[in-house]
């Protein structure tokens, strides 16, 4: 039995987010392109989108007022764990086809683990969501699934 | 272009050192708000640390634009998996590289081990990507 999981806990392991429909532009790759310090000519003239173009995509919107005081928005797919200091977090991203403006993408989100290990300084939470997005005719364009570790 | 690729092999490094502005633009693409990419007093007064923190996944980013510059028109990248292992700076020097690991004749494919370091040669995001490599704009194999 885990020490710091509870049933309750565990229970948000399948919980989904309402899936986020956005438009590509070619302002936004541009902007992302630049920020990012690329060199190729396609993702700076917008032509195409650069790998990682998705997390500005799909990163949460929301009004000021629910912002915290450090700026940052809750994620609502996450419940309240015990530990909240996060450290490193992974990233395994498949990639299916480019992105290109124009695009209407659909991306969903779903917990899918929550686990515990010990760590040399004590308990360790780890969580999973993968995140799949999808043009309109509902072909995959990329698979993410993220890993957070609390401690 | 003809090319030798083979196990062992380094992608050539990339150094970058990101200011402010660049700072500040990455961030407001992505829409991040987070005080401590920004907010100087925040970042080291309140949060403890020693300057403003640079964005995880800008160094993901980095992993990505230093094979892509390798792999030139010749392939696509089909997975990365990475760690954001230790905090960077504003201010810190970072090199991106990697070596193949792997590469698959038949297939094309190959995989590349690969780094973001700091100057004091601390790995602060290591990861591997997968790629398909088509010379000569084959993209149909």
């Amino acid at each position: 039995m885990s020490a710091i999981l509870t049933s309750d806990l565990l229970s948000n392991i399948g919980r989904q987010g309402l899936p986020k429909r956005e438009l590509v532009t070619r302002r936004d790759i541009r902007k992302y392109a630049i920020a990012t310090d690329n060199r190729q000519q396609k993702y700076l003239d917008g032509d195409i989108a650069p790998p990682m173009f998705h997390v500005a995509l799909f990163w949460d919107v929301v009004e000021l007022k629910k912002l915290t005081p450090d700026g940052v928005s809750i994620d609502s797919l996450l419940p309240r764990f015990p530990l909240e200091r996060a450290m490193a977090g992974g990233l395994d991203i498949s990639y299916y086809r480019p992105i290109k403006p124009g695009d209407w993408l659909t991306a969903s989100r779903i917990l899918t683990d929550i686990y515990e290990k010990l760590g040399r300084s004590g308990p360790l939470i780890f969580y999973e969501i993968m995140m799949d997005i999808r043009d309109d005719e509902g072909n995959l364009v990329i698979q993410e699934k993220t890993t957070r570790i609390l401690r | 272009m003809t090319r030798c690729i083979e196990v062992g092999m380094m992608i050539p490094s990339r150094d970058y050192c990101p200011d402010e502005v660049q700072l500040m633009l990455y961030n407001a693409a992505i829409w991040n708000g987070h005080r401590i990419h920004f907010d100087l007093p925040y970042a080291t007064e309140t949060e403890g640390y020693p300057g403003l923190v640079l964005a995880g996944p800008m160094l993901g980013d980095w992993l990505h634009q230093v094979v892509e510059e390798w792999l030139g028109e010749d392939g696509m990248i089909t997975n990365i998996s990475y760690s954001n292992r230790g905090a960077s700076y504003l201010g810190d020097r970072l090199q991106a590289g990697g070596t193949i690991t792997a590469f698959d004749t038949e297939t094309g494919n190959v995989t590349i081990d690969v780094y973001i370091k700091n100057d004091a040669a601390q790995i602060v995001a290591p990861g591997v990507i997968k790629a398909r490599w088509y010379p000569t704009g084959d993209s149909t194999r």
